[in-house]
């Protein structure tokens, strides 16, 4: 079949249905490695996704509009997810949050218009003890201050500025 | 990237490869690994499920049910196959102590996964891992293919004739996936749902067949019962409550982190002693004990032994052993907001009680902070939690419902302060009350 995908990760959705006892398991896992590749879900994605489970495309869209970390628009090259549950409240992640708007200049959901930042307000991301946190994209950054995330910030948009993809 | 904090009364028994390299299979083994799997294949399903039971332990994941018994309730005979599931999905807000597990010795849970199977000749192992923890399912995936590897899943384990697979993967965000039947619909590639029980998981779970599905620090937790006894394990702890607990201390504490201390532990102790006490000399307001689902103990209520039993006397759970600690400038109003919050965000939908309940909640609560409220929309917020108790298909209303009716119960003074357009005492930001559609 012709794919959107390169061939490792066409390769490896060969693979991952076959792990499971039914091949829709595969599903979650999927829509994950192709975001990651690709960018967001569009509909593209969506309709070679069902096709490769054997699903209908209103069955995969069911399934994305469920979980938080799915998305059928393209976020910031880098996106920038402050928690601001509880334990993060109790150690400043609001203020972190409001730093990254004013910082960004952008809102929460927002995207800044080079492409390279977009930011969120999440839910508890497992860092309670190393509060307040963040995530850009799947990596930790913990204790934070104003300062610190500057410095995670203009980490990232030097690598951006440099090209390079991590 | 996230350690372990360690204090002298720490009783390093989960921990116990932690910070050693143990993600290497090598070292793992080195240091004891895989021993007691092998010993459970000579044991049999009986004698494993007698040890587990002798153990007391009692599931990590919040709600304390004993696993020995878990374990036998699944059926010797069953047409459908058998599985076992790891649920590493940690969501409860406060808790993040599977993190540890998994980045320092997925092995560990590996061999979990393999006594629990077969202690019920299950021929399937899933490890699900929260969709944020990225970084660790790349761990967890090594380990298991290193485990292959040497023998130790896939086909003839260990030379014994016996086969068991596991994979591994995330979720993808949802806390509501962290209940064991939304869970199951996942992992069935579906939305997070939670299904009707009876029947339970050990008689119809995931595909329709019997499953055992325990926490992921339960199931870290079994090998080291076998390594060192259940006798010994279950002395570490109190009566009916066995051996030891990863807790995750965090909020107004001057040494946070996540400890491993035994069942039982005096929380005074916890907080002053291991956590180091109130940052600024700040008096204590209040101790959420479990995970944000747990009801609040004022600073007088924390003189207790943090096991099942002794907190659920203090009319609260140990839950997921996340240990929040509010100093005296807390506004527990707003604390509530945000709790709130978090259950109407994460609420699947699926039951109107907890749907709409959350959504009222918030609703009422933002207003209350505001200073938009009225007297009677403080009893009305708790008769509107206590409404959603018992009546939905999971926990999760639950969850939302039980913090706010003691909320309001313990701290009623604070909520009054607010009323009448005073608004909040403590100076916070306060969120603009949302438009009524």
């Amino acid at each position: 079949m012709t794919t959107l995908f390169s061939p490792a990760l066409a390769a490896r959705f060969d693979k991952l249905v076959t792990l499971y006892p039914v091949k829709r398991s595969a599903l979650v896992p999927m829509l994950l490695y192709a975001q990651d590749e690709v960018g967001c879900l569009s509909d593209a994605v969506i309709a070679e996704v069902a096709q490769r489970i054997g699903i209908s495309e209103s069955d995969v869209r069911s399934v994305i509009s469920y979980y938080s970390l799915l998305r059928t628009h393209p976020a910031g090259k880098y996106n920038v997810q402050v928690c601001t549950n509880i334990s993060c409240m109790l150690r400043g992640g609001n203020e972190i949050l409001e730093h990254c708007k004013k910082k960004l200049g952008i809102p929460n959901k927002g995207v800044t218009p080079d492409g390279v930042f977009s930011l969120e307000e999440v839910e508890c991301i497992g860092a309670c003890s190393w509060a307040p946190a963040a995530q850009v994209n799947y990596d930790f950054h913990e204790n934070l201050t104003p300062d610190s995330i500057d410095k995670v910030l203009d980490g990232y948009r030097a690598k951006a500025a440099s090209g390079s993809k991590k | 990237m996230a350690t372990l904090t360690t204090h002298p009364d720490c009783v390093p028994l989960v921990s116990y490869r932690f910070g050693k390299g143990a993600t290497n299979i090598d070292k793992y083994i080195q240091l004891q690994g895989y021993e007691a799997a092998r010993k459970c294949l000579t044991l049999g399903p009986e004698a494993i499920i007698a040890e587990m039971k002798a153990s007391n332990l009692r599931g990590r994941g919040g709600a304390g049910f004993p696993t020995g018994l878990k374990w036998s309730f699944v059926p010797k005979q069953s047409a459908k196959p058998k599985y076992v599931l790891v649920n590493g999905d940690e969501s409860e807000p406060a808790t993040c102590k599977d993190r540890l597990i998994f980045e320092h010795d997925p092995h560990a849970v590996i061999e979990g996964t393999i006594i629990a199977a077969l202690s019920v000749q299950a021929k399937m192992g899933f490890i699900y891992l929260r969709g944020e923890y990225r970084y660790l399912l790349q761990i967890m995936e090594k380990a298991v293919a290193d485990a292959y590897a040497k023998g130790f899943l896939g086909k003839n384990i260990f030379g014994s004739g016996i086969d068991f697979d596991v994979v591994t993967q995330t979720g993808a965000g949802a806390y509501e996936v962290g209940e064991e039947s939304a869970l199951m619909e996942s992992l069935e590639g579906k939305r997070g749902i939670p299904r009707i029980r009876p029947p339970f998981p050990a008689v119809v779970g995931l595909y329709g067949g019997p499953t055992i599905i325990n926490n992921a620090e339960t199931i870290a937790t079994v090998p080291h019962i076998f390594r060192i006894g259940a006798a010994t394990y279950a002395k570490l702890g109190t009566e009916r409550n066995g051996g030891t607990r990863l807790f995750c201390l965090s909020g107004h504490v001057n040494r946070p982190g996540v400890y491993e201390l035994p069942m039982g532990y005096n929380l005074k102790k916890m907080i002053y002693e291991v956590g180091g006490g109130i940052p600024s000399g700040k008096k204590l307001k209040a101790v959420v004990p479990g995970g944000s689902s747990t009801p609040v103990l004022t600073a007088d209520e924390i003189d207790i032994g943090m096991d099942f039993d002794q907190v659920g006397k203090a009319g609260s759970m140990l839950g997921s052993g996340g240990v929040v600690i509010l100093d005296e400038t807390t506004c527990i109003v707003e604390f509530a907001l945000r709790t709130m919050k978090f259950y109407r965000h994460e609420s699947c939908g699926w039951c109107i009680p907890c749907r709409e309940g959350t959504d009222w909640l918030e609703k009422s609560l933002i207003r209350l902070h505001a200073g938009g409220a009225v007297d009677k929309d403080i009893d009305n917020i708790r008769y509107l939690a206590e409404n959603m108790l018992g009546r939905t298909f999971c926990p999760l209303g639950d969850a939302a419902a039980m913090p706010t009716i003691a909320f309001v119960q313990k701290f009623r003074r604070e909520f009054e302060d607010h009323l009448n357009g005073k608004g909040c005492p403590y100076h916070h930001a306060a969120e603009p009350e949302p438009a009524l559609v």
